[in-house]
């Protein structure tokens, strides 16, 4: 049997073009192996090949989805596929979701298998856990000799038509239910169950519930020119000189910071510390990402009542789901207490 | 404020105002300093007007 022909997807950092400067970087495509591909073309041990590797930079990707998607579906098929293989993307959430729609996109429209990789709490796990095989991802590329083995043992098998299961083939579970014959009636069972539980023993649910955090909208404001609105960010806009030393990626907290006496953020003044995105319009002019400028004018002008009188800042980039709603909570009780009305949350 | 929205409606926000660009949401460095001034009022008085809607469920204000 002649090998498989395999197409492998990766972003401009893994595509050795360059980091967050580079990310801006349009579709291309490179014949053969780039970086990892090297790793997952031993692991797929003379069963396939990877023919061609198409790269595209995350911020491109993000921005330009529709018309990225067609270019990078133009390149894969150009070199007649037999699966498609796309990152891994550990915790990098602009990846992960290039990577899952890519993968989408192939099974939709190439109709090959396509699989992908990612840690749990990236974004696009959510995303696309449902439409595409997603192998589960220790959440940083030090975890790759973890997941390409994993990756392209899956992958194979799909490309074969052999069937899967997220237990042994080490995917998030894509939700799907088969049916099939139990040792014991569904009553006994759940006693089972129930008896464990309540003996403080182990046991696994038959119908895990998603853990959707949605909270209902907060009423309108009636009157926008009398309420005091805070700014809360994401985007690290921190004073220059990030006092509060808040983490590039993987931020362990949050700062609060005055806007005393503040009208305008400068490249004197302000800066961005997060590490996931090209910092140098935000460190020209952090106004772009936390609107205080703006903010003055509409306050001077009585279009609202009051810019609360702190800030809120933390990186979102590879932070944990966990932090992040720390975060959020601890920050909400504060301006609960400080008789803030509203809050705008800016996101890089 | 976002630009990726759907990572916005995957957390679960309500009132969700697209923006700009990924580095810079509320800016364009492309523009002038005076328009550019003007594209961030225009998308802070899309999110006031967010703030003031009343909405049942998760909420893009394209415009």
């Amino acid at each position: 049997m002649s090998k498989l022909r395999v197409v492998h997807y990766l972003n401009q950092f893994f595509g050795q073009i360059g980091g967050e400067d580079k990310a801006d970087t349009a579709p291309l495509k490179k014949d053969g192996v780039v970086g990892p591909g090297m790793a997952l073309n031993g692991a797929f041990k003379g069963e396939a090949e990877i023919v061609g590797t198409v790269i595209c930079g995350d911020s491109h990707f993000a921005e330009n989805m529709d018309a990225d998607l067609s270019q990078i579906i133009g390149f894969i098929k150009e070199y007649k596929p037999d699966l498609v293989v796309a990152g891994p993307a550990f915790n990098a959430g602009r990846y992960g979701t290039a990577c899952g729609a890519v993968a989408e996109a192939v099974q939709a429209q190439l109709g090959i298998p396509a699989v992908t990789g990612m840690y749990v709490e990236n974004p696009g796990t959510d995303m696309y856990k449902k439409a595409v095989y997603i192998v589960s991802t220790p959440d940083s590329a030090v975890g790759m000799r973890d997941a390409v083995p994993k990756m392209a043992a899956l992958a194979l098998k799909l490309a074969k038509n052999q069937s899967v299961t997220p237990e042994e083939d080490h995917y998030i579970s894509r939700g799907i239910r088969k049916n099939f014959f139990a040792e014991e009636i569904g009553a006994r069972r759940a006693v089972d169950m129930l008896v464990a539980k309540l003996a403080g023993k182990p046991f696994t649910t038959e119908l895990p519930m998603p853990a959707f955090d949605r909270v209902p909208p907060n009423p309108a404001i009636k009157d926008i020119t009398k309420a005091t609105i805070a700014l809360v960010t994401s985007g690290g806009i921190v004073p220059k000189g990030n006092p509060d030393h808040i983490e590039s990626s993987s931020a362990s907290k949050y700062g609060k910071y005055s806007l005393a006496g503040v009208t305008d953020l400068t490249a004197e003044t302000h800066a961005t510390a997060h590490g996931g995105y090209d910092p140098v319009y935000a460190n020209e002019d952090a106004d772009r990402v936390l609107p205080v400028d703006v903010m003055r004018d509409l306050e001077k002008e009585g279009k609202i009542g009051k810019l609360h009188e702190f800030w809120y800042a933390t990186v979102g980039n590879g932070t944990a789901v966990a932090s992040a709603a720390k975060f959020g909570r601890s920050i909400a009780e504060d301006l609960k207490a400080a008789g803030v009305h509203a809050v705008i949350v800016t996101s890089t | 404020m976002c630009t990726i929205v759907p990572i916005s409606k995957t957390v679960g926000a309500n009132r969700i105002v697209p923006t700009v660009a990924i580095p810079h949401p509320l800016g364009n460095p492309a523009l002038s300093r005076e328009e550019e001034k003007v594209l961030r009022r225009k998308l802070v008085e899309r999110a006031l007007k967010a703030l003031t809607t009343e909405v049942d469920g998760q909420t893009v204000f394209e415009q």
